[in-house]
């Protein structure tokens, strides 16, 4: 029996993709110039290797990439070690900002990132985060949230959010039993030494270019000598999320975003809490839908 | 208090402590991080004050944790740093010290023991994997100066972590000590510093514990790194044995002791000797590598050899390794404490050393020591 599939009717011009348009550029041409190859050993839907090639972006066009030094951590993103092409030292898991304090201290012309998980960062090395932010040691810390161990396949972390399931957190996070998330960029927010915190996330073309922008604040941050600064991205992971591949965006919107409120969490000194940031992204969402209603009008005449 | 500069020729009384930071400056130490614990405080104190003048950096950590992380960082530069701690602060530090070891960074490790008792976590330490430290015991300030600076450079020269073992007496007592910078000849190059220059050629450079590098570099991978650590580990226990004795040529009896206990020994088995005595000593002065040889040599036609240390017997087993079978060995040393239980007990007396010696040397192996003297304050 022959079914017959309708035909999806196109709204607006349709874009002949059988030729590319001139000034086009392929991927392959889009890759950062500090990263050394375009794959990555993550699973598929990872966030992780936005992240990493939005900061080293950011990096190259701030002109500091003949200056930066990174310190990894222990975790998924561990294998990006080998393929950024930036001077880096391997620290141990929860160790990355000390380490970066040495790197720091010996060699103050330079830009000095970490780049940590949550397990790593909120985990095992919260003492490290904190006292590093509270000194205003003059490096930037990068978070990749994804609200679980992804290397070791889904376990439950200090951001994990409520009702999160996870392999040690199977009917999903309770407060009674497993305790509350940390919110670790607010935390952190309010510490003195802190210059400028902000939580961005690669769910969206949106969410990324955003992000971008924090990662050069924090980047401009540290040139200035003016302290500690931190970003931390919600990145997706489906694998350890127990979810299909490509719902990883949806679920980062409606899972960790709505704990992990994102945006700009301090800057200039002025601290911004969750109320006001989601207040702000609400502003952000209804002024794009009305864009988007707007641009969809005049394409269509309507 | 003034800070005393390294003054070839002039000789200042200075506490164990001060003379190690002046030491290690005079070095080209610049990075220091520590964390205040009895008996290791001072040293931190005085790294604090030393090290800004020369353009240096001393940090007082958090923790112990990341005291040694912050050295990690320092060392991954290029530049000479250190840490230390107490045994207690050097538990906390073991992980790191493993992988510090593995990324072949040259961290030097002042430590000053609670008692005397910490062999076996200096020279085997308590971390994971395939790792050793070169382990200086001096025993006493003017040695304590000496070694620190030998430290740095034997970091340097083999990329690998130095533990300079210090106990309550080297880091509180004082003596008059001449620091000089000593010239202890060329040390390799340091191409594997981070700085970011070579950012974005393609040669980045990666300092790991698991012998990764960047992707298109050339790579050991793990097990090999993993191999090649072995290797340089035997060529460190060929090259840097250091071990003094005395009066070993025709000795009956022969006391094995390291640190400060073994200045004590020496001075009785020199007071001995003095009288008639038939006595010697043998002092390692680098607990690893340890001077195996020397015991297999000197232990020879002896009647007895003798081990004492401040503790319920560690350094003994490796003395039973050295000798292995040529001689009795036995413990003439046992646990004594201050109050505190951070100093050095009633055992650590002249009077009473020599009358434990003298008990092995007419009796043997199966002579009966004197009873352990009790710290009745304690």
């Amino acid at each position: 029996m022959t079914v017959t599939q309708p035909q999806p009717q196109p709204v607006g011009p349709v874009l002949d993709t059988s030729v590319a348009p001139p000034g086009a550029k392929k991927i392959a041409d889009l890759k950062p110039d500090l990263l050394l190859t375009q794959e990555h050993a993550m699973c598929p839907g990872c966030g992780e290797p936005i992240a990493l090639r939005v900061y080293l972006e950011a990096l190259q066009e701030l002109g500091l990439a003949q200056r930066t030094i990174g310190v990894a951590g222990i975790g998924c993103y561990t294998a990006f070690s080998g393929t950024m092409d930036v001077d880096l030292v391997q620290a141990l898991h929860g160790r990355a900002p000390s380490v970066a304090t040495g790197v720091k201290r010996m060699k103050p012309e330079a830009i000095v990132f970490t780049l940590q998980g949550d397990g790593d960062m909120v985990n095992e090395g919260l003492q490290e985060i904190l006292h590093t932010a509270a000194r205003g040691e003059n490096v930037t810390c990068i978070l990749l949230n994804n609200g679980v161990f992804g290397e070791t396949g889904g376990h439950m972390t200090a951001t994990t959010v409520l009702g999160q399931r996870t392999k040690n957190s199977l009917d999903g996070r309770d407060a009674e039993y497993h305790g509350y998330p940390m919110l670790i960029g607010d935390l952190i927010a309010q510490i003195q030494g802190a210059s400028y915190v902000a939580r961005g996330s690669v769910h969206n073309a949106g969410a990324v270019a955003r992000t971008k922008r924090m990662f050069k604040r924090a980047f401009e941050s540290q040139m200035h000598n003016e302290g500690f600064s931190f970003v931390e991205v919600l990145t997706m992971c489906p694998t350890g999320w127990f979810i299909p591949t490509g719902d990883g965006p949806d679920y980062l919107q409606d899972t960790l975003a709505e704990v992990h409120v994102i945006g700009e969490l301090k800057v200039d000194g002025v601290v911004h809490n969750t109320e006001q940031l989601v207040a702000e992204n609400t502003r952000k969402a209804e002024e794009a839908a009305a864009n988007k209603a707007r641009d969809l009008a005049a394409k269509t005449g309507a | 208090m003034t800070t005393v500069e390294a003054s070839p020729g002039v000789a200042h009384l200075m506490e164990g402590s001060e003379a190690i930071a002046t030491a290690a400056v005079a070095a080209g130490c610049r990075f220091f991080a520590g964390y205040p614990m009895t008996p290791f405080t001072e040293v931190l104190e005085h790294f604090a004050k030393q090290l800004p003048p020369v353009g240096g950096v001393c940090v007082n950590a958090e923790s112990e944790l990341e005291a040694v992380g912050m050295a990690w960082g320092a060392l991954s530069t290029g530049a000479r740093a250190a840490t230390g701690s107490t045994g207690q602060g050097l538990s906390l530090m073991q992980e790191s010290f493993s992988e510090i070891t593995l990324a072949e960074l040259p961290l030097v490790i002042f430590y000053m023991a609670r008692g005397g008792q910490d062999y076996f976590q200096s020279t085997r330490g308590g971390g994971h994997g395939d790792y050793r430290h070169m382990v200086l015991a001096p025993m006493d300030i003017a040695e304590a100066a000496e070694l620190t600076q030998l430290a740095f450079h034997l970091a340097d020269k083999w990329r690998n972590p130095v533990l300079v073992y210090g106990d309550y007496l080297t880091a509180h007592t004082q003596q008059s000590v001449s620091i000089e910078p000593v010239d202890f000849g060329p040390v390799p190059d340091k191409p594997w510093a981070v700085n970011g220059e070579l950012n974005g050629t393609g040669n980045s450079r990666i300092v790991s514990p698991l012998g990764f590098a960047k992707k298109g570099q050339p790579s050991l991978g793990i097990e090999r790194h993993l191999r090649a650590m072995q290797a340089k580990l035997a060529e460190i226990e060929q090259a840097e044995v250091r071990v003094e004795t005395g009066y070993v040529d025709d000795a009956e009896t022969v006391i094995v002791a390291f640190g400060t206990p073994a200045k004590f020994v020496r001075y009785v088995v020199a007071q001995m000797r003095a009288e008639g005595e038939k006595v010697g000593y043998v002092r390692p002065i680098t607990l690893w590598p340890y001077p195996y040889e020397t015991l297999a040599q000197v232990s020879e036609g002896v009647r007895t050899v003798g081990v004492f240390e401040l503790c319920g017997g560690q350094m003994i087993e490796d003395v039973r390794l050295g000798v292995l079978g040529r001689a009795p060995v036995v413990g003439i040393g046992g646990i004594s404490t201050d109050g505190s239980g951070f100093g050095v007990g009633p055992l650590l007396d002249v009077e009473i050393i020599r009358e434990r010696i003298l008990a092995i040397h007419r009796g043997g192996a199966d002579a009966e020591l004197p009873p352990l003297p009790v710290n009745e304050r304690g």
